[in-house]
């Protein structure tokens, strides 16, 4: 099993199931981080975090200790 | 007759560019009750009788964040004639998870659909509005088009009741159904039960349910929860992404390839690229700051301050009130409280005006063309580990000029305790009026060493570090636990108008506060310089040092003891100390006229530099320093501070906590720093500073109080015992 923040710039993933709950988990899929849904990660801040991945068309940028939360395929 | 509209869509969707140009400037700024959450209303231009409710931009109708929360109540409760749904275009998919929750509530909606002219032909709106059971209109806010159809379009549904939902799959759609009729009678029976059915918190409060129907709608959930192996609030975001993925299937054709670049992913490239990033922003930063508040010849916030400062307040204005005073033959106390009081007090803080202007312009125009939310990207991982926001490093950049800019610059921080945190830490940056403070005791103790200004500099970011690290362990801080999930929105060029229009919101609240807080305190701070005790008689002072000021500075000089404030200074240091709550320039001043100096003094007060020696060591200069760098700043900024937090609770506990903090830096510093170079012999003090030191490494790596994983182990328990 393998978790969104493990993934490297340029990958292209598939959201099999987001686990936790309340409102991190809520304020992820409300911006479309659905089961099913691709995401492509396009790259990782100069720091090392975040995260900006791009889903359904637009760009989105996580914390990678919130994208530990997704686990992808 | 009055139709009330709800203008509601998603952040960067174009959103405050449709509100102007519907309204022009026929706006009231105000704020929703109780929150700091900004509450804009206002008439379209050649209808006075559309009333539009902005609502803050936000993706989703959930319990989580206070924009949130804000724009549910009032279409709950308030249910206006017509909610006006913005949607982006380029950004379609999204958009419409927003409208798909704004059609279940029951009120006529009409969806906007802006930026057309970006994807040109991609999306066809007559399908969409097919689908989706409302008009939609074609507009574009940047360029003013399709503006009249959409008025036009408005009045037309404004007379219709109710509004078609989009339907779930038939068990979610069941479950909705037998809920629904569980509940009372209420507007919006569908919106309560989806919410009742995704367990939010808010609604079972509200609603109140009976033990009976609680355990049928616990079953009902459980029943959901069953079938889909998932907890009911994942499954109906699923549903809605599910329902918007068949919309788009029959109304968008999808042209370009995948991931293909476009502008603004190019832009990214080079803007957030892991080498360039950091010197591209360090920059534009420089850039930004230079203009506006640098000293050289482009810096035209500078120039334009200094103009402000020593002509119009300093020659134009006071001139023109000195021959009024004369042609009116005013009394002479009326008249200095007219020139020393308010032109001078008032005059201090609006000399300050062209360099906010000048730095808000930037800001906005960084904000508008999506800037902003790289930056937050770049620098969120350094400032995340004091507590901060990536978005706070502008408000403490800002304030390295002037505090009040800094402190207003923290509204576009969206997350409340990165907000506030940053409020509460921007007044310890050293800013641009306690340079002459630094100034005075570089010169007169320390051989002018340029150590002194940069060791006012790292004090300060150290405050703000220590500060942030200190507070977020803290319950209130730590409190819900804040998702840095950002949308990094598409490059667009910023447009003049909702550039100028900001700029002129937040200079124009400046001003007000010019003419109301600091008037204000102008006047009382001039009556107690002015007046005093001189042989037992209440009378106008000739001498500064018979003052109320100065007998109030006496009378509590003792408050700074411990920090080394003793002997002959003690009173001086203390009224200077006071005055400098009105500006932070006044300290020197002050310090002028208590040294008896007559004439004019330079900006670092030269002529007074030996005096000062006399009265000041090493380590009380220090002390004095520290302690006016970080404590309460001036009225100004209090007001800022005020305004920000619109709460007096967390403004009073912020401008306490800023003068708790200096005042036990400055002990530590006089009392164990004295006693390190043998000026200070060890007493009870001592003692004190050391147990507050102790006390603040403490709080500085004790383990903080961890919210996230206790809520989640509730809420997980709660899924995993209705599973079971």
């Amino acid at each position: 099993m393998r978790t969104l923040n493990q993934c490297k710039p340029n990958e292209t993933v598939q959201v099999t199931k987001i686990n936790g709950s309340g409102a991190v988990k809520r304020r992820i899929m409300d911006m479309g981080v659905t089961k099913g849904v691709e995401i492509f990660v396009r790259k990782i801040a100069p720091l090392g975090d975040p995260m900006e991945l791009n889903i359904r068309g637009y760009e989105l940028s996580l914390r990678k200790a919130d994208a530990a939360i997704i686990e992808v395929r | 007759m009055e139709i009330k509209i709800a203008l509601a869509g998603n952040p960067n969707s174009g959103k405050t560019t449709l509100f102007n140009t519907l309204t022009g400037s026929r706006q009231r700024v105000g704020n929703w009750p109780g929150v700091t959450v900004e509450k804009k209303e206002g008439t379209v231009k050649n209808d006075h009788d559309l009333l539009i409710q902005d609502l803050p931009g936000i993706y989703s109708l959930s319990p989580y964040s206070l924009e949130e929360v804000v724009s549910r109540t009032y279409l709950v409760h308030e249910r206006p004639d017509v909610i006006l749904n913005i949607v982006d275009a380029t950004n379609i998919e999204r958009n419409l998870y927003l409208t798909t929750q704004l059609l279940e509530l029951d009120i006529p909606v009409i969806v906007a659909l802006n930026m057309m002219d970006v994807v040109e032909d991609q999306i066809d709106p007559k399908k969409l509005s097919e689908q989706l059971h409302v008009p939609v209109v074609e507009i574009s806010a940047l360029k003013n088009k399709g503006i009249d159809e959409l008025l036009v379009q408005i009045k037309k549904v404004s007379t219709k009741k109710g509004q078609q939902f989009l339907p779930f799959t038939e068990d979610v759609e069941a479950s909705v159904s037998f809920v629904e009729k569980l509940l009372p009678h209420l507007e919006c029976p569908r919106w309560y039960a989806i919410k009742v059915l995704e367990r939010d918190e808010r609604v079972d409060e509200e609603m109140n349910f009976s033990h009976d129907i609680k355990k049928e709608i616990s079953c009902q959930i459980d029943h959901l929860e069953e079938i889909y192996d998932d907890d009911t609030e994942s499954l109906i975001t699923n549903e809605r992404y599910a329902q918007i993925a068949q919309i788009i299937a029959k109304a968008v054709k999808k042209s370009k390839g995948k991931h293909a670049l476009t502008l603004s992913d190019k832009i990214d490239k080079v803007v957030t690229n892991r080498i360039l990033a950091l010197p591209i922003f360090i920059l534009i930063m420089y850039c930004v700051y230079t203009i506006a508040m640098g000293s050289t010849p482009i810096s035209i916030g500078t120039m334009g301050t200094g103009w402000a400062n020593d002509v119009l307040f300093g020659e134009w204005i006071p001139g023109a009130v000195d021959s009024m005073i004369g042609a009116l033959h005013l009394n002479p106390i009326l008249g200095s409280l007219i020139q020393d009081g308010i032109v001078a007090g008032v005059g201090a803080t609006l000399g300050f005006v062209p360099q906010i202007l000048v730095l808000f312009i930037f800001l906005s125009i960084l904000e508008d063309c999506g800037y902003m939310a790289r930056v937050a990207f770049i620098m969120d991982r350094l400032f995340r580990k004091f507590g901060l926001s990536g978005k706070s490093f502008i408000p403490l950049l800002v304030a390295t000029g002037c505090g009040v800019p800094g402190i207003m610059a923290s509204r576009t921080i969206e997350q409340d305790r990165d907000r506030k945190m940053t409020i509460m830490t921007t007044g310890f940056i050293p800013c641009g009026a306690k340079m002459p403070i630094i100034g005075l005791f570089a010169g007169a103790i320390f051989g002018n060493s340029s150590l002194v200004a940069t060791s006012a500099f790292v004090i300060g970011i150290a405050a703000v570090i220590i500060t942030g690290i200190m507070l977020k362990k803290f319950k209130a801080f730590a409190g819900e636990p804040a998702p840095f999930v950002m949308e990094l929105p598409v490059y667009h060029m910023p447009s003049i108008h909702n550039v100028l229009h900001s700029t002129w919101e937040r200079g124009w609240s400046f001003i007000k506060r010019a003419g109301t807080l600091i008037l204000l305190s102008s006047i009382v701070l001039w009556f107690l310089q002015s007046f005093g005790f001189v042989n037992g008689a209440f009378t106008l002072v000739e001498d500064n040092n018979h003052s109320l000021l100065a007998s109030i500075g006496n009378a509590v000089s003792w408050i700074f003891y411990p920090l080394g404030w003793v002997g002959d200074m003690a009173w001086k240091a203390t009224v200077a100390t006071f005055t400098g709550l009105i500006a932070k320039e006044e300290v020197v001043n002050t310090f002028g006229v208590l040294y008896n100096h007559a004439g004019e003094l330079s900006e670092a007060g030269d002529e007074i530099w030996a005096l000062v020696a006399a009265d000041f060591s090493a380590v009380t200069a220090y002390s004095f320093m520290i302690f006016n760098l970080l404590c309460a700043p001036c009225f100004a900024a209090m007001g800022a501070i005020k305004r920000e937090m619109n709460n007096p609770k967390w403004t009073l506990l912020s401008i306490g906590y800023m003068c708790g903090f200096a005042y036990v830096c400055a002990m530590i510093v006089y009392q164990i720093g004295g006693l390190l170079l043998g000026e200070v012999s060890f007493n009870v003090f001592t003692i004190i500073a050391i147990v507050l030191l102790a006390g603040m490494i403490y709080l500085l790596f004790r383990k903080g109080y961890q919210p996230e994983s206790e809520a989640i182990s509730t809420r997980e328990l709660k899924f995993r015992t209705s599973k079971s």
